[in-house]
């Protein structure tokens, strides 16, 4: 009654739930048996639905099923001008929105060769950095959670408050902030912005040092990290992973290194790498990421210049008859743009290439072999958000 | 009076006396009986209250919160509250579950509780029941929680509650071995199975009680005792069973109200139970912390022995929320290899060193 036979899922012909390929086992003593994860579990965090097929404790094979939260914001984009258009970006990944707002405002300022006055270029930087940063917290305190130490949670979301008051005081907004615009940004920084900053740059060391020895040099974190979920190199380059579950597999590409954009290349940073693309590696990419964006930050808070912060404000922009494309690297991978415009104010489409939908499609190579529990480190050492996903 | 009788149990304190002294010598053994059963009773329910209220605080210092604080004065009232949430709420059971099975489950972790404080001497006569094989009967009774926790996975008719359940079951099973190993050390060393015989063998300064005593092994054997009760608590590091973010609360997923408030009581008056059997086993139960200074140890004396006894087993409850708190939740797999591979024969290698220096004469 609880252990369904294969029998019991004879839907339209066929002996498995959807999605499954493995053919049913030879042996008669298998006790394999189907959960859903999601779409309403603790450890999705979001309305993703992951149906398991379990023998035992040990996962047999993942199947992610995506849709829960599709909003259709591609179609929506092509009945909304640009500038309207940025609000939605908004709505991709959450946890990144100022950099969705720029890969858009990219393309259009592309599009429309637009330039971006200095001062405007270090605000980007500095809050697309910041905002990493937050990601990066809000991840690590939700990677100690899915593992069982709570505590971790309470911590992350100490610094991330921080830098969450001064987007607050920036826009007005935590999550979806709509600041961007093509030309630099809405509006200018407040005073408070630079002192607040220097304060984190301040504390953040020292904080990331205590973070560490709280929960990544634990020996039970590293038991159920090291040589969990290892993604091969060439795995992750056919499946088109980026960010840092890319780099955690030893591929050196970072969008702000390898194909800059802004004002990346004038800055001195390094990209951290794994070694195996196991799930310790991807933390530690991360951990190391955050301690690169304190760098970049250090930097620019050094020489923020004064001046302008936008240029050639507009109501509406109309880009000639193309198509235009954009990418930037959001804390967790690479998010493309595509426009094609046939030269009204509105795209005629606009297609984005997100990160996490790449990212979750590992889910199966890296979970099968491991055990439940695994399953939900390896899901939270991808670093999934769910919006990005469906849009 | 029957000596035996006395020795069974062993209730000759002030209110036990006054009893004896209204009735007659039958009656007023009954009495006796009775008497301290009710404050036992009196004491899980108290303790419940407490211990709970003491996680919120301690979980919520942990993690750079107040915890409760509207409910009476610094939240003390919370687990009233709570308590009564709990009654007033809807008890859900789903179709397909075993409905005997369902609902006795959640009775089963507060009993062992119950069972075990029986024998649990708080001070010199302040004790239910002293039988000679109180180790024994504590093996016993204390496998009846993780029975509750596997009839409630087992009855639920859901996957996630199966999986917990399977894993308690292993758990139990193993565990349950290293931590008779480390109580046969115990005994071996006081030479009775006696609970209260235990507390009087460590009598004397701090020195004297077992942790410190046998020199190295009694702070080693003290470790693998909090870590093998740890687990058959199934508290963090070891909650697999619950694992609320893999299997969305394990065993109690399907339980709601009350019947997942007597699992929350167990869980939390287990929690004591283990602490009071450390303090028994190494910290010399009632006896004050004595050091062997002349000014000092009389005034420590002044104490009453059960206030020591509460002080050293909170001490331990303290502990266990310490560990809950910090660390991450090992996998099942690996808790089964930190039993077999590891604990199982540390603490076999243990009981042998002991046994040799309890042979050659070197522990006290």
């Amino acid at each position: 009654m609880i252990t369904e036979s294969f029998s019991e899922y004879n839907l339209d012909g066929n002996t498995l739930p959807e999605g499954f390929r493995l053919p049913p086992p030879d042996d008669e003593e298998a006790e394999e048996f189907f959960v859903n994860i999601g779409p309403q579990h603790p450890s999705t965090h979001g309305v993703l639905r992951v149906v398991v097929r379990l023998n035992g404790e040990t996962v047999v094979e993942v199947v992610p099923h995506l849709g829960y939260i599709h909003r259709s914001i591609e179609k929506m984009a092509e009945n909304q001008t640009y500038v309207q258009n940025i609000h939605l970006s908004d709505r991709l990944d959450y946890l990144s929105a100022f950099s969705n707002n720029l890969c858009l405002c990219m393309a259009v300022e592309q599009a429309l060769g637009i330039g971006v006055p200095e001062r405007g270029e270090y605000i980007r930087l500095m809050i697309c950095e910041l905002q990493r940063l937050q990601s990066h917290l809000l991840w690590w305190g939700v990677l100690g959670m899915d593992m069982g130490a709570f505590t971790t949670f309470f911590y992350g979301f100490r610094e991330r408050e921080l830098i969450n008051d001064i987007f607050e005081e920036l826009c007005g907004a935590r999550l979806t902030v709509n600041y961007f615009r093509p030309g630099g940004s809405s509006i200018d920084v407040p005073d408070t912005f630079m002192p607040r900053v220097k304060h984190l740059l301040k504390i953040m060391p020292k904080v990331l040092d205590e973070y560490s020895n709280l929960l990544n040099k634990n020996i039970i974190f590293l038991e159920r990290t090291k040589g969990i979920g290892i993604l091969s190199p060439e795995k992750a380059l056919s499946y088109g992973c980026t960010g840092a579950v890319l780099r955690g597999s030893g591929i050196s590409y970072d969008v702000r290194k390898h194909d800059p954009y802004s004002i990346y290349d004038q800055f001195d940073f390094d990209v951290p790498l794994g070694n195996t693309g196991d799930s310790y590696d991807r933390c530690q990419v991360r951990m190391e990421e955050m301690e690169q964006s304190l760098r970049i930050l250090k930097q620019a808070a050094a020489r923020f210049p004064g001046g302008p912060h936008r240029s050639q404000p507009q109501q509406n922009y109309k880009l000639p008859k193309g198509s235009y494309y954009s990418q930037v690297e959001t804390p967790r991978g690479l998010l493309g743009v595509y426009i094609v415009s046939d030269g009204g104010i509105k795209p005629y489409r606009l297609k984005y290439r997100s990160p996490n939908f790449s990212n979750l499609n590992v889910l199966n190579e890296l979970a099968a072999g491991h055990k439940v529990a695994d399953l939900i480190t390896i899901m939270s050492t991808l670093d999934l958000v769910i919006p990005d996903i469906d849009r | 009076m029957m000596p035996s009788s006395v020795e069974l149990y062993p209730v000759n304190n002030f209110i036990g006396d006054i009893v004896r002294s209204i009735f007659p010598q039958p009656a007023a053994a009954v009495i006796n009986g009775l008497l301290a059963l009710l404050s036992l009773m009196a004491l899980v329910g108290s303790l419940g209250a407490v211990l709970i209220f003491l996680e919120r605080k301690v979980s919520a210092h942990f993690q750079l919160r107040f915890g409760p604080m509207r409910v009476g004065p610094h939240g003390l009232l919370q687990p009233l509250a709570d308590g009564i949430k709990a009654i007033f709420k809807e008890i859900i059971k789903p179709a397909g579950a075993d409905t005997f099975i369902f609902f006795l489950a959640p009775l089963l972790p507060v009993s062992a509780a119950f069972l075990v404080l029986a024998v649990i001497p708080f001070d010199h006569h302040l004790q239910v029941a002293d039988p000679a094989g109180g180790v024994l009967y504590v093996l016993g009774v204390s496998g009846l929680s993780i029975l509750g926790i596997l009839l409630a996975g087992w009855a639920s008719n859901n996957k996630y509650s199966l999986l917990g359940a399977m894993r308690s079951g292993a758990q139990m099973v193993s565990f349950e071995i290293s931590i008779a190993l480390l109580m046969l050390l115990v005994v071996m060393l006081s030479g009775t199975a006696s609970l209260r015989g235990i507390v009087l063998a460590q009598e004397g300064t701090i020195f004297d009680w077992w942790i410190f005593k046998l020199p190295f092994l009694g702070i080693l054997a003290f470790i693998m005792y909090l870590v093998a009760s740890t687990a058959e608590l199934n508290r963090t590091p070891f909650d697999i069973a619950e694992a609320e973010s893999e299997l969305t609360g394990g065993f109690a997923t399907e339980y709601s109200g009350i019947s997942f408030a007597m699992f929350f009581l167990g869980e939390f008056v287990n929690m004591f139970v283990a602490a009071c059997l450390v303090t028994t086993f190494f910290l010399g139960g009632f006896h004050a912390p004595l050091l062997g200074l002349p000014l000092l140890d009389p005034l420590l004396k002044l104490i009453p022995g059960f206030l020591w006894f509460f002080a050293k087993a909170f001490l331990i409850v303290f502990l266990y929320m310490w560990f809950r708190w910090t660390f991450p939740r090992v996998r099942v797999d690996q808790l089964m290899y930190l039993e077999w591979r590891i604990m199982l024969p540390a603490s076999l290698i243990l009981l042998m060193l002991s046994g040799l220096f309890v042979a050659q004469g070197w522990v006290g």
